[in-house]
This record gives structure tokens, sequence and C-alpha cells, in this order.
């Protein structure tokens, strides 16, 4: 990269005509599909007229369902970045035995940072925190999370630091540090250029979003409860929400920390981690990780919810063993902050101490082993529906105990010694990221789509996809354990052992049905778009569902409950359904106050994108200028005080009663019916 | 019947997962012929393998009933199958749940004690025998290449680590450069090499052969090539090694070393006659004081004894 | 909100209680939530506190403690923060019992205000001294951990600084109302939060360092 200079290095900073994607025909077609998809989508939402729309129905709207419908875009959007670049790494080892391939080196690297960071921050985390914040209120019978603005500005954090991540496709190139960034290798003496710096500020804006989510959800489930809603009474998916917000809470600083005393080392010349003067790497090891393995059940709890609503829903049958999940539950949350250090078994401590955390991390074990039998005895005796989400779910089921093999495998510190840093471990975390946080994300995804738009989605897309992504998984994994106990080392851009061809081969091959499995996903929305008609369920209970969510219309009025639920029963809505008061006027109708519509969490996230984006190219006026305008935006609004706005009891009224009639005139199906256009969303009681 | 067609459909999709993945593992099983460490050429390798299966066999007891119970419960409890039982409500039994609980921590005892018993054993810092004196090598990490010092007889080589059989070797190793991750598979796992600290590695070759060694941590743009050779001789063989290398190689000295640290990859081995005395404590030195001590102020000896 | 809510959970700043119920459950969440928020932020600095103590003794042939730190001064920060948390205990005090005298209140919080800033100025003068002895970040890992928890506090006093003067124009411009009154005991909660962090500084870092 040259120098800049003068006058325009005081404006743009480091920007230069070298930070334009023309060093490589794939670096450029890469940016040239993301500048294009901006353009293209701007142009035909001003073709369509929908920008007023746009902006006040959604990116301004505090609706926490909204947020959440949100957050899921952004995770759809990303996974496809994600998975086409997880295709490009395969096809590059599958080309790339004893033969360059067609990804040179540099770009290798900067595909499997991106890859991973992606992922994680901005697949993983916004569809979880998406679900959540789309069910979890529902669940507990609130009206919106207790901090709507806050949930907003998380949002757009997170969308802030998702969009510092396309921008660097366009300018300038990725950190090659992968998505833990390991210094010294991104200290400056190592990786001089952008990369690392747009690592560090994509992943603060994403964990200080994080942060404020876990505050928010927690604070929500705490003090919104309905009444009648014990804690013993929550959903199980509410219990993992509330564990992985506390998670969250405490396991985001520390990578915030990690990635700030990064950014110190690089910008202001500090020793923290740099090999001389001082510094010493180890101390970030403990630092990201002791974000890094908290993170990884912040990841994988919620699926575990949505698996327990799906099982328990679609065997028509009670949760087995409620409070052993529940236990089972915090015992890994808590467990899950004493065994960061078995991600480094092999930095040469004491035997005992690697001991030590080798047998805290067999223990998560013990939780996640009964959580996986209450699920089969939940299945057992019940009566078993094949929909999309259970295939989902029992897939998971199936491949997550290979990956918990695995991981005890990978607890052993002897047998770390020769599998870690191998694709052994690469294939590990996927099978616990895949079958596991993925396959429950798209299992609640399917599970909760005809809540949020009033319709089901495709049957026919859906089983297609579960197959795809169930197959590809296998075959792009399993091969990848077997390379990895031979010695092949992750991260590799060439190859040397002509035998791992036919294993690397059938790995591309996986990565293609993923892919396929990814593009049945748009398919099915986009088929289930066109024939929505025929899968309206109106009435709002698709799935003859159990908690509370499916007590209100879909898609549900703004705030949620015409008026609060009384709660009786673990299965609250079931309780209701079995009593026959599930669908009863109200004696009285109350005023509802929801929060008004503000930008102001709009302008917090472009504020923090351009400083972000300053910071990178040291466009220094840039930096300033966009963290005084995020805490101006935050001082101006303390000021407003016209912020909630009011609905009329009577207008609550006349929407409850106008789908008490629309109930009235349904006939209610029995479950052979589920996936009929006669189901609009009201069930047959006792199935 | 519809609801017999909804199960039915699904059957394929499931069949197709557990098909593939026992096709996988069956292949996994009968191993590749390669440098894994399950071809184990040494005593601790080989103990890791050992352990690898022990550890394997007690968590599939808790795996396999997943495995077999899952798809027959579903199909057995599918919707479509009016005989069998249909419990709604039940939701807890304690002989279950005692076993549920039960098994998993049962078997984590058991590979905890397994664990902390092996761990301490093939702690990589424990030397290999109390009778046999190791031979010593000092490893320094350098981008993309490994340099192997034998302070003893005063040669030092890049990319080419060669040990005598049926000799323990202890390693002693740092990095000039970034992190990175020593590894001969066959040979015993892996530790990392971190610039200003020492970090140590015992390993030992039973038999005669050529094994892959390589840095599993990336480090860069040439990190995929940053392999080198493990050669295990006889003792005769090495001794008529180390006097060739000390014959025929060239000297170690500041200048060459200054050299080695750009970033560069070495296609052959090369071997050095003379090392400078001290140019490995010099390196892990250089990163703990400020100023750094001058390669210079090193003694121009040969580090032979 | 939850009815059931026990009026047990009082709000020592605010002088509501029993007699204005609804507003009293209302501030029950907000001030949980910044409760939760503290947690969040005394995770960063235990964290910055753990780095502080591994790289202690890492002076890579620069400074040490002894050389740079004066017992003197840092005593001096640690008064006059102590002293801005009793005024500022005042002025809550003076919001409970006495709300109408707006001008009373206003001068708590100018006091803490200024004490805030002479102790900010206190710790620039502290840090530019030890630069003048050679004690710059970058000298050695010692130093860059010792920058950035003491600056984190630091930074953090100051945004308290801001807020406390973003607090006095509300009182001026809203009174002080319900919405005013949770954000002052907020505020109240971080500033005692930031002393309790300093007396932590001041005993691992400056006495720990010149024992």
């Amino acid at each position: 990269m040259t120098e800049t200079t003068g006058l325009w290095h005081l404006l743009m900073g480091n920007l230069s005509y070298d930070a334009l994607p023309f060093y490589s025909p794939i670096a450029t077609v890469g940016a040239s599909i993301v500048v294009l998809g901006a353009l293209g989508t701007a142009v035909l939402i001003t073709w369509l007229g929908k920008w007023k729309y746009l902006w006040s129905e959604w990116l301004t709207s505090l609706d926490h369902k909204r947020i959440g419908i949100m957050y899921i875009v952004l995770a759809l959007l990303m996974l496809s970045r994600g998975v086409i670049e997880a295709v490009m790494m395969r096809t590059q080892q599958a080309l790339a035995i004893q033969s360059p391939g067609y990804l040179p080196p540099d770009h290798f690297g900067q595909l499997f940072s991106t890859h991973g960071t992606i992922m994680i921050f901005f697949v993983a985390m916004p569809f979880l925190t998406g679900l959540i914040n789309f069910v979890m209120p529902q669940q507990i019978g609130a009206r919106d999370v207790r901090f709507p603005l806050l949930n907003a500005i998380s949002l757009w954090l997170t969308v802030a630091g998702a969009a510092l991540v396309m921008v660097s496709l366009v300018l300038g190139k990725f950190s090659t540090g992968g998505w833990s960034g390991y210094p010294p290798y991104t200290e400056s003496a190592y990786q001089p250029g952008v990369g690392p710096d747009y690592w560090i500020w994509v992943l603060t804006l994403s964990s200080i979003g994080s942060t404020l989510t876990g505050l928010n959800f927690a604070v929500t489930i705490y003090k919104e409860r309905a009444p009648g809603m014990r804690f013993f009474r929550l959903p199980l998916f509410t219990w993992t929400a509330l564990c992985t917000s506390i998670l969250m809470i405490f396991a985001m600083p520390p990578l915030t920390v990690a990635t700030a005393l990064l950014a110190l080392d690089r910008y202001l010349d500090m020793h923290f981690f740099t090999n001389a003067l001082g510094g010493n790497m180890m101390n970030y090891a403990n630092l990201f990780w002791l974000f890094g393995h908290p993170e990884v059940y912040i990841l994988i709890l919620p699926a575990f919810g949505v698996f327990s609503s799906v099982f328990s829903t679609f065997s028509a049958k009670r949760l087995y063993g409620y409070k052993s999940l529940v236990y089972a539950t915090m015992a890994i949350a808590v467990l899950s902050f004493t065994v960061w250090l078995h991600h480094f078994f092999t930095m040469g401590q004491s035997p005992s101490i690697n001991a030590a955390f080798g047998i805290a991390t067999m223990l998560i074990g013990i939780p996640t082993g009964v959580k996986i039998y209450d699920w089969m005895l939940t299945l057992y005796r019940g009566r078993v529906r094949f929909s999309v989400s259970l295939l989902y779910s029992l897939m998971f089921m199936l491949l997550f105990v290979i990956g918990g093999l695995t991981g005890i495998l990978l607890a052993t510190p002897p047998v770390d010694f020769v599998v870690h840093n191998t694709v052994f471990l690469v294939a590990h975390f996927h099978n616990m990221l895949i079958p596991g946080m993925l396959f429950g994300m798209l299992a609640g995804y399917q599970f909760w789509f005809p809540k949020a738009f009033g319709f089901r989605l495709d049957e026919t897309w859906g089983r297609i996809g579960a197959a795809c992504w169930g197959l590809g998984f296998v075959l792009a994994f399993m091969p990848l354990y077997v390379t990895g106990l031979e010695g092949m080392p992750r991260r590799s851009q060439e190859i040397f052992q002509p035998q791992f061809a036919p294993y690397l081969l059938l790995a591309e091959l996986g990565g293609l049905i993923i892919l396929a499995g990814l593009f049945s996903l748009f398919v099915q929305l986009w088929v289930s778009i066109r024939r929505r008609d025929h899968n309206r369920v109106p009435v709002g209970d698709p799935w003859d569902g159990r908690s509370l969510e499916w007590a209100n219309p879909a898609p549900p009025p703004e705030y949620n409950f015409f008026t609060l639920p009384q709660v009786e029963d673990r299965d609250a809505f079931t309780w209701m359904k079995e009593r026959g008061v599930a669908y009863l006027p109200a004696q009285h109708y109350e005023d509802i106050e929801m929060p008004r519509n503000s930008a102001t969490a709009v302008a917090i996230g472009v504020a923090a994108l351009l400083s972000a984006f300053g910071l990178v190219w040291h466009i220094w006026w840039m930096a300033v200028v966009g963290l005084g305008a995020a805490w101006a935006a935050v001082i101006v609004r303390s000021f407003v005080r016209d912020t909630m706005r009011t609905i009329p009891a009577s207008e609550v009224e006349q929407a409850h009663r106008g789908w008490l009639r629309e109930i009235a005139a349904t006939r209610a199906v029995s479950r052979d019916e589920e996936m009929s256009a006669g189901n609009v969303g009201l069930a047959e009681s006792a199935s | 019947m519809v609801r017999d067609r909804i199960s039915l459909r699904s059957l394929p999709q499931l069949l197709c997962v557990i098909g593939g993945l026992v096709l996988v593992l069956a292949s996994a099983g009968c191993a590749l012929q390669g440098n894994g460490f399950l071809n184990p050429v040494g005593p601790t390798a080989e103990a890791e393998r050992q352990l690898f299966f022990e550890v394997t066999a007690l968590t599939l007891i808790v795996v396999v009933p997943v495995l077999v119970l899952t798809p027959w419960i579903v199909w057995r409890y599918r919707r479509g199958n009016k005989q069998s039982a249909y419990r709604p409500k039940w939701e807890f039994s304690w002989p279950l749940e005692i076993l549920a609980w039960g098994v998993p921590v049962l078997i984590v005892i058991a590979l905890g004690l397994l664990l902390w018993n092996r761990t301490l054993r093939l702690d990589p810092y424990r030397p290999l025998s109390a009778a046999l004196p190791p031979v010593e090598i000092q490893v320094v990490g350098l981008d993309w290449k490994w340099l192997f010092i034998y302070p003893r007889q005063g040669i030092a080589t890049l990319n080419e680590l060669v040990i005598p059989v049926g000799r323990p070797v202890h390693l002693t190793l740092t990095s000039d450069t970034v992190m990175q991750s020593f590894m001969v598979p066959n040979l015993a796992g892996q530790v990392y090499a971190m610039a200003a600290m020492k970090s140590q590695l015992n390993l030992q070759a039973d038999r005669a052969g050529e094994f892959l060694g390589e840095n599993t941590q990336y480090n860069g743009k040439g990190f995929q090539k940053q392999k080198f050779r493990t050669r295990a001789v006889s003792e005769q063989d090495f001794s008529r090694w180390l006097e060739h290398v000390q014959e025929t190689g060239k000297r170690l000295d500041c200048d060459q070393y200054a050299g080695l640290m750009k970033q560069t990859l070495v296609p052959k081995p090369v071997h050095y006659a003379r090392a400078e005395a001290g140019l490995f404590e010099w390196v892990v030195k250089k990163y703990q004081t400020e100023p750094s001590p001058a390669c210079q102020s090193l003694t121009g000896e040969s580090a032979r004894d | 909100m939850k009815p059931e809510v026990h009026v047990a959970l009082k709000h020592p700043g605010i002088n509501l209680g029993s007699s204005d119920r609804k507003t009293d459950v209302a501030a029950e969440s907000p001030v949980f939530g910044f409760w939760v928020f503290l947690m969040s932020d005394a995770v960063i600095f235990a964290l910055l506190f753990a780095v502080y103590g591994v790289m202690m003794h890492a002076v890579a042939g620069g400074p040490t403690p002894h050389d740079l730190f004066e017992i003197k001064s840092s005593f001096l920060e640690t008064l006059i923060l102590l002293t801005s948390s009793f005024t500022f205990g005042m002025a809550s005090l003076t919001m409970k019992y006495s709300a109408d005298n707006r001008r009373r209140l206003l001068g708590w919080f100018a006091l803490t205000l200024i004490l805030g800033v002479v102790f900010l100025a206190f710790e620039l003068h502290d840090f530019s001294s030890m630069a003048a002895k050679g004690g710059v970040p970058q000298r050695s890992g010692f130093l860059s951990a010792f920058f950035a928890l003491v600056s984190t506090h630091g930074l953090h006093v100051a945004s308290g600084s801001i807020w406390l003067v973003v607090m006095m124009v509300q009182v001026v411009v809203f009174g002080v109302d319900p919405v005013v009154k949770t954000r002052i005991m907020r505020l109240g909660l971080f500033w005692h939060f930031l002393d309790i962090i300093w007396v932590g500084i001041f005993s691992v870092v400056y006495l720990q360092g010149l024992i």
C-alpha cells in the first residue's frame, strides 16, 4: 500500500487508488457483486416506490418482532456470503493438491478470516438474536422487550459491523489472521495493512451490540413476564434465551477488551501482545477464549431451546424432564466459563492445569447428554409428525452426538496435541455449529415463519433444503475428520498429500450440496410468497402450538396480545385450549402504550459505521465526527419526551373481536391436515 | 393416506444422512497409510493413538444408543402408527432420569480419571527415559521454515530434523517471528513455539524412516509450505550424518541468520557445519530486554562443546 | 409492568415509594438494567486489572513503578474522587427530601462536576510527569497495561462528567420529574461505581507499585 500525503491524507487517510480491488479478477468480481447488489437493491426499492414504507415501517421501527425479522434477514444475507466463501475454499483445496489451485495464498487467508468472522458474528449471532427477539417476548406474554430503543441500537450496530465487513470486500484487504485474530501475527509488524483493523472494528461494533442485547433480554425476562408466568413455567426456549443473555453480558466484555488492546498495539504502538518490550500474546489467547468459549454456548443454547419446542410440539406431547433441561441449561452456562484453556492445551503449561481444564470440559458433556436423552424421551410415546422443523431437529440429534464424541476427544489434552490445528478440529466445530446451531436456527425459522408472516413455508422445498443441508454437511465434514487424523493442518491453501484427494473431492461435493441447500431456502421463500394465499394461517396456530406465542393472530398485532394472558401452566396455550378459554373476548380492555418509531438507532448505526471506517483508513476527522455524532444522538434523544403512543382500548377491542369472529367462522383442523390449505391456524382440540 | 405419506416421505432423507455417515466413518476406519498419529512410530504417538481409541470407546456408550434409538423412536411413534402408545401428559420418570444423568456422570468420571492419568504421563515436557540421555535439539520457528540447532554437536540444519532411532530426543522451541506450532504427527503431538519464550517437546522414533513435520499454526502466505523432513536413522548413520554435515556445511553466523529472518521459503534442506554458540539463547533474549543485545555480542565461537 | 412487585424495593434517590407506586414500579426495570450494565462494565475493569497484574513486571528494562508513581498525587486524587462521591450523595439526598430546591440540587451537582474535572486534571498532570520521566505507554508492556487501565477509568469519569452536565440541563429544562430522577439515580450508581474502581486502582496499582 502506498503512503498518502498532504491534504489528501488529511481528508482521506490511507485511502488511495491501491485500495480498489483490481489486484485480482476474483477480488474484482466479488467487489462488483457487492456494489451492484447494493445499487440494484436501491434501484429496485426506488422503482417500487418503497423507500417511505421501508423507512417508516421497518428501519425506524422499535417493534421487537420487526427488529427480530430484520436480524434474520441480515443473517440470511450474510449466510449467503459465508457459504459462497466456504465453497470457494473447498474448491481451492480440492484443486490444490500438489498444485497452486486458483486462489493465491493471500486471498485464501482473507477468505477463511472473513468466513469465520461472518459466520459467527453476522450469521449465528443475528440469527439467534433475531429469533429470540421475535419469539421470547411473545412466549412470556409481554408486549415488547423492556428497552425497545436499545434493541434497535443493538440491531443497527450489528448492521454497521456487517456493512463494514462488506465494505472490506470493496476497499482494501481483510485480515488473514483468522476469526480469532491471534497476535503477534495480527500486529502491525506482521500485517501492516488495514486488514486486522477491519477485523477489530467489525468485531467491536458487533460485540457492543451483543452486550446491549444480552442486557435487554435478561431484563425483559426478569421483569416483563405476564401474570402467573413463574420461572418454572417459562418455555424452554425462553430459558435458553435467558442463559444466553447472561452469557452475553459477561462474555462479550472480554472480546471488547481483547480487540481494544490489540487496537492500542496497532494504533498507538503499545505492547500488549507484541513479541518485544514485555508484550505477551498468551494474554490475548486467554482474553479471547474467555469470550470465545462462552460464545460457543451463546450460539448453541438458543438452538437447544428451539429443539425443545419443536420436539414437544411435533410429538404432541409435554416436554419430558422440563426441570432437568432447565438445570442442564444453567449448568452448561456456568461451566462454559471454566473451560476456555482447552483452546490452547498446546501452549506448554503444566499438565495438571491442562488436565483440570480437560475435565471441566468433559463435565459439560453431562448436561448436554442429559438434554439429548430428555429429547428422545419427549419423542417417546408421542405422535411424531415429520415437519421440516422436526427433520432438522432429528438430523441435529444424530449428527450432534458425533460432534460430541469428537469434542470429548479434543478435550483430552494428549489427543488434542495430535489433532489441534488440523482439519479434525475444523470438522468438529462445524459439526457443532451446522447441525447444532444452524439446524436449530433453520428449524426455528421454519417453525415460527407462519407466526411472523401469516403463511406457512412451502413443505416440499423445505424438505429438499433439509436433505441438502444434512447430506451436504455429512459429505463436507466427515472426510475432514479423516484427513485431520492424518495431520492435515487447517487453513492450508495447498496440499501435498495426493492420498487426500478423494476426501477433499468428497468434501467439495458436500460443499456444493450445502450451496444447493442454501439455494433451496431461497427458492422455498420465493415459492411460499408466490403461493401465500394457499398457505395462510391468520388464526395463528398452525402447529397446534403449546406456548403463548401461538395464542395470538399471525402476524401478531404490534402489541402482541389484546389482553395480557394469565398463565396457569408450563404449556400455557395448550392449557387454555384444553379448557376452551383460548379464544374468549376479554371483559375489559385497556389502553396500550407502545413506543413511537425512532430514527435515533439508525443514526447511531450510521455514525458508528463512519467512525469505524475512519478508524480503519486513518481518516481521523471521520472517526471523531462519527463517534461524536453517535453520542450526540444519544444525548439529543434523552431530551425527547414524547416517545410513547397510546392505542385506545376501543381499537384493541375491535381488533380482538374481529379476530374472534374470524375464528368462529373457521373450521378447526386435525393434525392430518396440517400441511393442507385447510389449515388456517386453528387446531382441533385433543389431537 | 395423508399421514402415512408424510412420514414415509421423510424416510429417504434420514436414511440418506445415516447412510452417508456410516460410509464415511467406515472409510475412516481403514486409515490412510500416512503421516498421522494413527500410524505411530514412537512411544508418544503410540500412547496417544491408544488413548484416542479408549476415549472413543467410552464415549460411544452414550453415543450409540442415541444413534440407534432415535430413528427407532420416531418411526415407532410416528403419527401414522396408531398402534403405538400415546402419553401426551407423561413428562417425568425418576428411573429414566437417574439413568439419563447417571450414565453420563459415570462415563465422565471414567474419562476424567483416564484423562488425568494420561495427561500427566504424556506431558510433552516429561523426559521419555530416565536411563538414556536425550539428544538435545533447539528449534527456532522462522517465516516459513524451521531451524534446528544441535548444540552439543555444534551444527545446525534448516528444514531437516535428523534423529537417531531408539534415543529420546529433547526439543527446546522458540520462535523468531509470530507464534507457530511444531508437529511431527507420527512421533508426537504438537507444541507452540512463541517468541521470547521457550517451550519443550520430548519425542522418540522406534524405527528408521522419513516422516512429515509441519507447522500447524497459520502464519502467513508461506504457511502451507512450511514443512520439514524428519529422518530417523540408526546411531551409526546418525554419527556419519553428523560428520558429513560438519565437513561439508557452511557456517551459521550472524549475517547468515539475519538472512533467515526474511520471509522466505526454503526449497531444499540446508546444513550448517558450525552454528554460533548461544544463538538460540540470543533469539529468546533479544525480545526480553530493550535495548536488545546485538547478535554480534555472541562469542563468535562454534556451539560445539 | 407487574402489579405484584413489592413496594419494599425502595430507590434511595426517589421520594416516591408508596405515595406514587406507579412511578416507583416503573423505575424498577431501568435501574435493574443499569445494574446489569455495571456488571458488564465491571468485567471490563476486572480484565484490565488482570492484564495489569500479569504485565506488572514486564518493564522491559524501562522505568518501574518506583521511578514513576507519586503517592502524594494519587492520594490527593483519591480524596478528590471520594469527596465527589460524597457531594453526589448530598445531591441525591437533596433530590429526595427537598426536590423543589432546584438551586441547591444544581449546586451539589456543580460541586461534583468541578471535583470530577479537577480529578481529571490531576490525572493528566500525572501522565505528563510520567511521560517526562520516560514513562510513555509505548515503552513497555507494564506501561501499556497501566495506561489502558487508568485511562479507561479516566474516560469513564469524563463521560460521567458529560452526563452530569446533561442532567443539570435536564433539571433546568424539565424540573425534577420522575424521568429525570431515575436518570440521576443511574448516574449516581455510575459515579459511585467509578469511585470503587478508583479505590481498586489506588491500592492495586499505586500502593502495590510503591511497596
